[in-house]
């Protein structure tokens, strides 16, 4: 009963999730139609995240580098190519590849956990260090200036049809969407694959599950990589949003942000964190609007005030929340039977 | 042989620096598991206790030592209103403290506004062969030092300091011999803070003081107490010592920025060798 | 049974539900006023400079709507803070452009939030004033710069120190693209007057430990050191350099220092004498200016630290825009653009301006100062009128339009 019910809830979850990607560019004006996209962009940074450490249990400080990194790739590709569609997997393989090094590093050299977090974010600033001082103009790949602080500038946007007919708004808004969608479906049934089984099984004991013979070192970087190639597909979508990248992906704050998003949306759940990024950056542009000097004051509370009242994040308070008036819903029906 | 010795100090004064910006956070991080983001705050309230102190006419000396207190202070406050809620859960502390840090920085700002009139450095400077060295940096130097040896002394040899220690392994043992771990708890917190006070305020006659100023020292504290590893003294002393040794020698001999490279290379490679940080290399000890 | 955090939860959670839909942008408007943006960064690091500018762009909007606004309508401003925060420029951006559906939109303050608000600008044809002192070179119909600019500013710094203080400079830049194409231009301007660089170093914009570069500028002996430093961390730079005693030795010149008030932020014993070269200083002798801070002080108060050239800056770019909208009597950006270029002149704060067509940059007269006792600056010597000739000499938008980029010098 409570199975079936589960499976039902999920069920109208996609379809709900489904219907508003479709619906919302005919009723949210252009501007709110731009400004869901970059969150569903940053959604999909924090589902990357959610992934390699809700369900294999590694925390990365590097997920924002990855993103980093696929948005400048995307721009190599978009301006040296002037192939905007090569720029996608140009940026998964990139990211990819840099966590293919990072993680064979750390994984087969058995790294502890926490060390691999502070790893990935040495990392992360080395390389905001490095892109920040490339700011002379000889420091260009190509065509493709790399801008120091000031980024890559003339990023063109993603275009089907070849260059100068980059998509629209609402139709790059339906890419972003249907990308997002199958990435979370994706890690999904990743998840619950025997491999995504195993994973967790290496998140809740690993050394159980050496014992019990799993070979968790491949099993881990293979994690890390799809993780990166989320992680670096999102960055290319940003870059081509705004038509620029520059190095503030890699700085502290942006690190922290992505961990942020996930705790905040419920670390695990795979939905939680794309929840987690909407409030949070929708609250963060909300209190910049008001304009007043209390907008740092106002997000901190904010944040203080999720840790302390939703342990587990807003996901699973939601979904308990539903469940519960589910429940006090069929039981209402059965009591009037 | 004058730039020898200037540029000893300068490294000297490097090392000795990220001991005490780091210690704090040592202590509160490795005694406690508690991911202290706002750390970079602590130092900032410190640095702007020495400039209220000095702005109301009190020597600066005054406001370098009422800092650890008033921050100690803030940071048992904020001890028993939020941190004593997420032990156990290092990651939400992550997340609760940086909160906390946007919430500070913010207060600040509105209170204090974005840019005060700081603290000239006392003490004028003295002249080594070609060179004239700020006899301020010597002072700081001697402060740094003394400060880690006094928390080494008061960790190791006092009373006081193996209750704290005890507490941080097992709680329920110490709670049955009739002391409170909920207090040791509050008073650790504070000591890290205030640590950071002491730390922010004695940097406060050498920078220029902003509400973000923090900003600039988290990461490098952060990387400085995971190379150092559980052991909070020796492994935390240790790393400062290797990592600002890397990052001072390489400044002095080229630029800022390859020193600041070549710190974080250097942290890698000590993170991949060593799986436990520095305190591997301790056989035991603190 | 509920427990008390779930209570508190599904409370939050459900108040939350109800609260957030309902804080509508207030996007209705009457038709007879006109809604104009303002991007800058009050909270953040950034916010010492952009506080001021804030201040001015509040004041000019008031001073602009109480002389009958712009084509008989007035003025509505939308300001949001970016905090800081680049990805919140292009976001607001955006969001101005679109949804608020402003006649112009100004701001910006680091070049890197500049570069993520332009492409915005380009891709929806919109028009936008950069009020600041940058690195030269904006080269884009869309866009007018107001700042001053290296040939303005170091251009004349240079000659100038090297004629007062000697031949030998060691430069000190931030380390990112303000620093390092303002320290090329200073080594153009020093090879046209002689001078000779004994060294240059850059330093990140997070570093508050100077001994190592304080060191060699002193094993370098220069005459003159030449600071291009920007941001709250590097006022330490000042303060260190101080404390060696080197400040009664060698001299410093700076095109930056004072825009964030670090002249208030370091004791007058520690920096005075340093010099510094802007068009706008509060102590300006001239009608116009004397009015203004009258003005400014009982808008803002007597005690306000100090008014900055930033503020100067946004306040002619308001008042410029203002100009030429009502002189082209349209606000349609392709009009109100060609009225731009009809060579506007501007009686402001600082002196008298024009806004040069063809490169979309400031005439300016620039002034050179050193900081006195008093948190503010002695002005010594001026230099009249001078163009913009850095960004001029490669920029024509009249003779070539469609240009949305930034020229680099090559040197």
């Amino acid at each position: 009963m409570a199975a079936r019910l589960v499976r039902q809830t999920e069920l109208a979850g996609w379809a709900s999730g489904a219907l508003a990607v479709a619906a919302l560019p005919q009723v949210l004006s252009l501007f709110q139609v731009v400004q869901v996209t970059v969150f569903l962009i940053f959604a999909m940074l924090a589902l990357s995240l959610d992934f390699i450490w809700g369900i294999a249990g590694i925390l990365s400080f590097g997920q924002a580098a990855l993103f980093g990194i696929g948005g400048y790739l995307y721009g190599i590709v978009g301006i040296d190519l002037g192939s905007t569609i090569l720029g996608l997997p140009a940026a998964m393989l990139g990211s990819a590849a840099v966590a293919a090094l990072i993680g064979y590093v750390a994984f087969y050299g058995r790294v502890g956990s926490m060390y691999l977090a502070v790893v990935t974010l040495t990392v992360t600033l080395i390389l905001y260090q490095v892109m920040g001082s490339t700011a002379d103009p000889k420091y260009a790949i190509g065509d493709a200036r790399l801008g120091g602080y000031n980024g890559m500038a003339n990023v063109p946007s993603l275009s089907f049809a070849g260059a100068g007919q980059a998509l629209g708004p609402a139709e790059f808004f339906y890419v972003v969407g249907g990308v997002l969608f199958l990435a979370l479906a994706f890690c999904l049934t990743l998840a619950r694959s025997s491999y995504g089984r195993i994973l967790q099984g290496i998140r809740e004991n690993e050394p159980r599950m050496e014992l019990l013979g799993y070979d968790v070192r491949w099993r881990k970087l293979l994690a890390f990589v799809i993780a990166a190639a989320v992680a670096g597909l999102s960055g290319a979508l940003f870059a081509s949003w705004g038509n620029f990248i520059n190095p503030e992906v890699f700085s502290l704050p942006q690190a922290a942000l992505v961990v942020i998003w996930v705790l905040v949306g419920g670390r695990g759940t795979l939905w939680g964190p794309i929840l987690g990024t909407f409030v949070v950056q929708y609250l963060t542009s909300l209190l910049g609007t008001a304009g007043a000097s209390y907008t740092t004051i106002a997000l901190g509370g904010v944040l203080v005030g999720v840790v302390l009242l939703f342990r587990r994040g807003l996901a699973p308070a939601l979904s308990e929340g539903i469940g519960r008036l589910l429940r006090l819903g069929t039981a209402a029906i059965a009591g009037r039977k | 042989m004058d730039q020898i010795a200037v540029t000893a100090i300068g490294v000297l004064f490097a090392v000795s620096t990220l001991a005490l910006l780091a210690l704090g956070l040592a202590i509160i991080f490795g005694m406690m598991g508690v991911l202290n983001l706002a750390q970079g705050e602590f130092l900032m309230l410190g640095a702007y206790t020495v400039l209220i102190a000095t702005a109301r006419g009190l020597p600066v000396w005054i406001g370098i030592l009422l800092a650890p207190f008033v921050v100690g202070m803030i940071g048992i406050v904020l001890e028993r209103a939020i941190i004593r809620f997420l032990y156990g859960r290092p990651l939400d502390t992550m997340l609760a403290t940086w909160g906390l840090s946007l919430v500070l920085v913010g207060v600040v700002t509105v209170v204090m506004g974005p840019t005060t009139e700081g603290v000239a450095t006392p003490l004028g400077s003295v002249e080594i062969g070609r060179y004239g060295v700020s006899v301020y940096r010597l002072v700081v130097i001697a402060i740094s030092v003394a400060t880690v040896l006094a928390v080494y002394v008061v960790l190791r040899h006092t009373r006081i300091g193996m209750i704290a220690r005890a507490t941080m392994q097992m709680p329920r043992l110490v709670a049955a011999s009739g002391i409170e771990p909920q207090i040791v708890y509050a008073a650790t917190f504070g000591v890290g803070a205030a640590l950071a006070g002491l730390a922010g305020a004695v940097m406060a006659p050498l920078t220029g003081v902003v509400p973000s100023m923090g900003l600039a020292f988290i990461a490098k504290i952060f990387i400085t107490v995971m190379v150092g590893g559980p052991t909070v003294l020796l492994g935390t002393a240790s790393a400062a010592g290797t990592l600002g040794v890397v990052e001072s020698a390489v400044a002095y001999a080229s630029t800022p920025i390859y020193g600041q490279v070549a710190m974080l290379l250097v942290a890698l490679v000590l993170l991949r060798l060593l799986p436990n940080g520095m305190s591997g290399l301790w056989r035991r000890g603190l | 049974m509920l427990t008390r955090r779930q209570a508190l939860q599904q409370l939050s959670l459900a108040s939350l539900g109800m609260v957030l839909p309902n804080i509508r942008l207030d996007r209705a408007w009457a038709t007879d006023e006109i809604v104009v943006g303002n991007l800058l960064d009050s909270t953040g690091p950034i916010n010492i400079y952009g506080l001021p500018m804030v201040d001015a762009t509040k004041f000019a909007i008031e001073d602009i709507n109480a002389s009958g606004g712009v084509l008989g309508k007035q003025l509505r401003l939308v300001q949001f803070d970016t905090q800081s925060n680049n990805q919140l420029y292009t976001q607001y951006a955006t969001q101005l452009l679109l949804e608020s559906k402003v006649a112009v939109l100004m701001g910006g303050i680091t070049s890197a939030s500049r570069e993520a608000v332009r492409p915005v600008v380009d891709k929806y044809g919109a028009l936008y004033f950069y009020n600041e002192q940058y690195e030269g070179g904006v080269c884009d119909k869309n866009v007018f710069c107001t700042g001053v600019t290296p040939a303005q500013q170091i251009g004349n710094l240079v000659p100038w120190a090297i004629q007062e203080h000697g031949p030998k400079f060691y430069t000190i830049a931030a380390d990112y693209n303000y620093g390092h194409i303002s320290a090329d231009w200073v080594k153009v301007y020093l090879q046209q007057s002689k001078g000779e660089l004994g060294g240059q170093e850059f330093i990140p914009l997070d570093v508050t430990d100077f001994g190592s570069v304080i060191q060699r500028i002193q094993t370098a002996q220069p005459s003159v050191v030449f600071s291009l430093l920007v941001g709250g961390n590097h006022i330490a730079f000042y303060r260190q350099f101080a404390a060696a005693g080197l400040n009664k030795k060698i001299p410093v010149v700076s095109p930056t220092f004072g825009l964030g008030n670090e002249q208030i932020v370091l004791k007058p014993e520690e920096v005075e004498g340093l010099t510094v070269i802007y068009p706008y200083f509060q102590e300006l002798d001239n009608e116009t200016n004397k009015k203004w801070v009258v003005a400014w002080h009982q808008k803002f108060g007597a005690d306000y630290p100090y008014i900055t050239d930033s503020a100067n800056t946004v306040w002619n770019g308001w008042h410029l825009w203002a100009m030429a909208a009502n002189k082209a009597g349209s606000l349609e950006p392709a009009k109100v653009i060609a009225a731009l270029e009809s060579g506007l002149a501007f009686d402001a704060p600082e002196g008298k301006i024009k806004l040069d067509p063809q490169s979309h940059h400031v005439v300016h007269t620039v002034h050179l100062a050193k900081v006195n006792d008093k948190k503010g600056f002695t002005i010594f010597k001026s230099i009249e009128n001078i163009e913009p000739t850095d960004t001029k000499q490669v920029c024509d938008l009249i003779g070539k339009p469609d240009q949305h980029t930034q020229y680099t010098p090559k040197f």
